[in-house]
């Protein structure tokens, strides 16, 4: 029964992360087949260097990742504020709400998106498909994200702290300064930092609302799909993979330490 | 008549200030009640949550310089109340006064009272000195000052040397201690305590008790106690005031409300009674179980039906022929101090506390004399204590939510 169990688990992870395997593999291929090794080398890394379309990708995919989870935590933490201190009913719809957009195919959503943009600029001319447009679907899809990481945050906390703080003489502003968000910041943290990676790792709705002047770098790996292929889409897809990787051990490392540290005191 | 002590706080430290005493010696010698002003004086609150009454009408007047507390069972409105004057909640209709002046729209930031916490609600990310110095930080004070102010609260409230430690390496008293000090240090004319020692142990809360109303004798500043447990409001109290459903049943000095409960609720709910039907013959002359017995009461129409009350405590057994009544013990649980006996007199069971023991199924006799009758006139909760027939403490624990400390803070 043990090993029956070991090797589905086996299956499972082979069937899942085979094909990364073999991406990474033939990201360092001396050669450009796709099924034969000639020895390691970097000269798709470097060649990754000197492309001049995937370095402004590269930009505008982190100046979106980063303004967007800037702005959407900004956001998200203002709205699980407010749904935390509306009563049980409202907030149970509020959530419910809030949690739909994340199990919406993202096709649905970059489509609306990208037909509302439309919309906009054919009636006011404003807001034509570009950078703008990029940023604000990526805080559109990462505010829900945010909420759910700081909603828990909000729920532990002694709800007669913020109280206690008024209680003393606090302006309301400053006491959600004071002492709030010191509570909830493990989960403004997480949920910046669970942002930045949605972001990076978004294709479907980036693909949408992008139009032609600003590319992410999935956009662009997905155009380069069109051409004869070289392996520097490898190159570039495991540096990708491995960003991402790296994004969510420090999300799921911070979140460990956290829950420890909270351990702890109780 | 208006005379105060004004409580220097600088001399707090010295420990050799004036305990505040409402008895006051005037120049000749003759002692007078000193008349405090009133601080709070709320006036026909009234407050609903979800379709549910939580106050209906509830006039209060609280004195300066007292040690009020509000005694209910949970749900009856006593901490709504408490939150009503620290400006947390707003009254659906009716009037709260401090000092005079109408604070309905004052902001809870504004009001000169502070409230200490269920949960304490300490700043867990800030070490004890911070804790007691955010108020004073708030207030823009110096710094000396505020290193001089948090020093005489550590002091006061006996943690000395406690400045640099973090809170969640307090127990559970000791993170109790650092609310008070917080609360205290910005000079608060009331302060509000909101069950503050409900989740610390038995042992421990005793203690508390004492130092909190030593405190409170320290400063002369007014108390607004919050509590469901009987003993604690006896004990403390200048003032005890008795909710329930959201409205006031009774207030008086711990000794009035024992001895003189205005209806069966307040009876029952202050210690124990055996709440019996009677009918009030003429002034100091009662009858029940088809007996007229002598009391101290009077005031009643004649004929009049009334709740007599009697204190466990207050009945003495004797042999039988000797009894003003016979009644048969049906059980007996040994309590340390004494004996709880149940008695069946005619079907009504009777608790009777004594130092002696009776076995079950023996026939007493008891006398009752008339400083041991209470008569109460009938009310809405006539009928519904005071009959020991289903006697058994672990109902009483758990019909009380409170008993559990994990249940919601949020009343």
């Amino acid at each position: 029964m043990k090993t029956l169990s070991r090797i589905y688990n086996t299956l499972i992870f082979a069937f899942l992360y085979a094909p990364i395997v073999v991406l990474v593999i033939f990201s360092f291929n001396d050669s450009k087949s796709r099924s034969i090794w000639n020895g390691f080398s970097l000269r798709w890394y470097e060649a990754l260097f000197y492309d001049e379309e995937i370095r402004e990708a590269l930009g505008v995919t982190l100046q979106v990742a980063i303004l967007s989870a800037l702005f959407a935590t900004v956001i998200g933490v203002l709205a699980a504020v407010g749904i935390h201190a509306l009563n049980k009913k409202l907030r149970k719809v509020f959530l419910t709400v809030n949690n739909l957009p994340m199990v919406n195919p993202e096709i649905v959503t970059g489509i609306s998106l990208m037909l509302l943009f439309v919309f906009i600029y054919q009636t006011t001319g404003l807001l034509r498909t570009g950078f703008l447009t990029l940023l604000i679907a990526h805080i559109t899809f990462n505010i829900p994200y945010v909420i759910l990481q700081v909603m828990p945050k909000l729920r532990q906390m002694n709800q007669h702290m913020y109280e206690a703080a008024l209680d003393l003489g606090c302006h309301p502003t400053r006491a959600f300064f004071k002492v709030v968000m010191p509570e909830i910041m493990p989960g403004v943290t997480t949920g910046a930092l669970m942002a930045f990676t949605m972001s990076l790792d978004d294709f479907v709705i980036s693909y949408f609302t992008s139009g032609s002047t600003a590319q992410t770098l999935s956009v662009t790996i997905y155009n380069m799909t069109k051409r004869p292929i070289t392996p520097v889409i490898n190159a570039l897809s495991t540096l990708m993979f491995g960003t991402i990787l790296l994004l969510l051990l420090a999300v799921n490392i911070y979140q460990i330490r956290d829950d420890a540290k909270k351990k702890r005191t109780v | 008549m208006m005379l105060r002590f004004h409580v220097h706080w600088t001399r707090l430290s010295a420990r050799n200030f004036v305990p505040f005493n409402r008895t006051v010696y005037t120049a000749k010698g003759d002692a007078f009640f000193m008349e405090n002003k009133c601080i709070i004086d709320l006036k026909n609150i009234a407050i609903t949550f979800d379709g549910e009454q939580i106050l209906q009408g509830l006039n209060l007047s609280i004195k300066d310089g007292e040690f009020v507390t509000l005694l209910g069972p949970s749900g009856c409105g006593k901490t709504t109340l408490l939150r009503i004057i620290g400006g947390f909640v707003s009254p659906d209709s009716g009037d709260v006064f401090f000092d005079g002046k109408r604070i309905n729209d004052l902001p809870s930031h504004k009001r000169p009272v502070n409230t200490i916490f269920q949960r304490y609600a300490l700043f867990p990310h800030m070490n004890v000195f911070e804790n007691v110095a955010f108020g004073l930080r708030v207030r823009k004070k110096k710094e000396d000052e505020i290193r001089q102010t948090v020093e005489q609260m550590l002091n006061l409230v006996n943690l000395r040397g406690f400045e640099k430690r973090n809170i969640s390496t307090l127990s559970g008293g000791q993170q109790q201690r650092v609310a008070i000090a917080r609360a205290l240090a910005v000079h608060p004319k009331v302060l509000l305590l909101d069950e503050p020692l409900a989740a610390l142990d038995l042992k421990l809360r005793k203690d508390m008790q004492v130092e909190l109303k030593k405190i409170q004798q320290q400063l002369g500043i007014t108390f607004l106690y919050v509590t469901h447990d009987q003993e604690e409001a006896l004990s403390m109290s200048d003032t005890v005031v008795v909710m329930d459903a959201g409205q006031i049943q009774q207030i008086g000095t711990p000794q009035d409300i024992y001895n003189e409960p205005q209806n069966a609720f307040v009876a029952d709910f202050i210690g124990e009674s055996n709440i019996l039907d009677g009918i009030m013959h003429a002034d100091y002359l009662v009858e029940f179980f088809g007996r007229k017995f002598d009391c101290l009461d009077h005031g009643f129409d004649p004929m009049e039906p009334v709740d007599v009350v009697i204190r466990p405590e207050d009945i003495d057994i004797v042999e039988p022929i000797k009894g003003h009544l016979t009644g048969t013990v049906t059980s007996v649980t040994f309590k340390g101090v004494h004996f709880e006996t149940i008695v069946d007199f005619k079907g009504f069971k009777w608790l009777i506390q004594t130092t002696d023991y009776y076995a079950p199924d023996t026939t007493i006799g008891i006398v009752l004399n008339p400083e041991d009758i209470h008569i109460m006139k009938k009310s809405a909760y006539s009928g519904l204590f005071g009959d020991y027939s289903s006697y058994s403490e672990e109902f009483d624990e758990l019909a009380d939510p409170d008993a559990a400390p994990e249940g919601g803070a949020a009343e």
